[in-house]
């Protein structure tokens, strides 16, 4: 890891791979060192420290010490009905060699797992998933993608939180809400929380 | 105790210091684009630093008193009246119950902020009675008829200083380089600091665009998603770089050559479209 500086105001932890972002996150958020905000990149952490004390965190964080492996919490699923009615099916379909029926086992048969947070509220990059399932995303976004809908895209998976144009290969939906303002908290998805796609009947 | 808005200008936003803490669920801080004008008035009411505001772009904001209020209007710089009389920018005026206040279009700068003793009292969202125009969290724009509840007075009013201090020359941005150098020629560094970048038109509280030399890449493979923060400057693959606001998003695909020093990004919220911006180390 290479800690880089960000501005005036921040660090940022330049990782190897992303299973190492996931634990200086970890490390960070559950330990000592004293920040204002915390935000993980797919590959990075970005550290921003409180008014005038950089110096301080860029200590903190030398001493701040990093898990060899990552907590999983394989305990507790959060399981999401997916209808699989996505219109890019038949693109992924050509992409991976996948029948549809296929696309589905690989899609629900694996854990997921919330690597980070990021692009829209709520929105949440899932990883762990079926290596198949690895495409890239579409070459020209969609304007308008409905609230609910799950893509893939590269190694992660996720669900828009609400209609938002976006790039991503959508494969299906949900009804589950991923992110609701009179919920605490809103993001039904945190970083480190594990998930289950179910073919809903 | 409410004042009524009667125009809402161009676009009128409720804002405070915005909304730390919640960028790992993919919101932004948001807040005041220029922070130090919000803080300003309310320092001169007498208010808290943080106490919630109006942030207006360009021109056209006419609010009522049902009341009467001390009110302060900090920030860019137009035509300023109560019911058609001139009143100082920068220095608290009394707004009579029944009175209008009236904010033309700005001549300096982009942002106005209007603050009145006691602020204005808002459910917040997530802490913060901030309007995110990225995410829609927060209040909604303010529109005609909108009646805004005055909160009750603490501090004294202690005045201010009736100079502004916006100018219509470059503006001059502190930055500190990277922390994605490596993705840029060394030619590129060298153009971010030698040219006069123009304010784009297609600016907002997302982000400034700024149009000058193609700032050229030394690799074209896609960046892993990267955190951002308010003053990255990030160069999109058209080679232009993009001055990330309040609203910016949580990450981006894009590397970020430079990021602006953060008491800077103030002065990035009062960027007119047109105007020149020069980088500095710092």
């Amino acid at each position: 890891m290479k800690l880089l500086p960000y501005g005036d105001t921040a660090l940022l932890l330049d990782c190897d791979s992303l299973d190492e972002a996931r634990r200086w996150f970890a490390a960070l958020e559950w330990g000592p060192a004293g920040y204002e905000d915390l935000v993980m990149g797919a590959q990075s952490v970005l550290v921003r420290a409180h008014p005038g004390s950089v110096p301080a965190l860029r200590d903190s964080i030398e001493k701040t010490h990093v898990e060899e492996e990552l907590q999983t919490y394989a305990d507790h699923v959060i399981e999401i009905g997916a209808t699989y009615d996505g219109a890019d099916l038949g693109e992924v379909a050509e992409l991976t060699g996948l029948s549809r029926s296929a696309i589905v086992s690989a899609h629900t048969g694996t854990l997921w797992t919330v690597a980070f947070g990021g692009f829209a509220p709520g929105f949440a990059y899932l990883c762990g998933g079926d290596p198949r399932l690895n495409v890239p995303r579409r070459s020209s976004p969609r304007t308008r993608i409905p609230a609910g809908a799950i893509g893939l895209a590269g190694e992660f998976s996720g669900i828009y939180p609400r209609e938002s144009p976006g790039g991503w290969q959508i494969i299906g939906h949900t009804d589950v809400a991923i992110w609701d303002l009179d919920r605490e908290p809103p993001a039904l998805l945190l970083p480190g929380h594990t998930v289950r796609f179910v073919e809903s009947p | 105790m409410t004042i009524t808005v009667m125009g809402s200008g161009t676009q009128t936003l409720i804002q405070d210091l915005g909304r730390p803490g919640f960028a790992a669920v993919g919101v932004s801080r948001s807040g005041a684009f220029d922070r130090a004008s919000l803080q300003r008035g309310n320092r001169n009411l007498g208010n808290r630093p943080e106490a919630v505001g109006l942030e207006m772009l360009a021109g056209g904001l006419q609010l009522r008193a049902d009341a009467d209020h001390l009110i302060c209007v900090t920030g860019a710089v137009g035509p300023l009246a109560v019911d058609g009389n001139p009143v100082h920018h920068e220095w608290p005026a009394i707004l009579h119950s029944g009175q209008i206040l009236s904010l033309g279009n700005v001549v300096l700068g982009m942002r106005s902020y209007v603050t009145v003793h006691g602020g204005f009292n808002v459910t917040p969202v997530l802490g913060s009675r901030a309007t995110d125009t990225l995410s829609g969290i927060g209040p909604a724009p303010l529109a005609t008829a909108d009646r805004l509840a005055v909160g009750s007075a603490e501090g004294e009013p202690v005045g201010g200083e009736p100079e502004s201090r916006l100018g219509t020359g470059d503006l001059e941005l502190g930055v500190t380089v990277g922390p994605h150098t490596d993705w840029f020629t060394p030619s590129a560094l060298g153009a971010l600091f030698q040219s006069r970048w123009m304010v784009n038109t297609e600016s907002n509280r997302i982000g400034i665009r700024l149009d000058g030399p193609l700032l050229e890449r030394s690799r074209m493979d896609e960046l892993p998603s990267a955190p951002c923060l308010r003053g990255s400057l990030q160069v999109a693959a058209n080679g232009q770089p993009i001055a990330f606001g309040p609203d910016h998003p949580v990450t981006g695909g894009y590397p970020v050559i430079a990021v602006i020093n953060d008491a800077d990004t103030d002065l990035l919220g009062q960027a007119r479209p047109g105007q020149g911006i020069r980088f500095h180390r710092s």
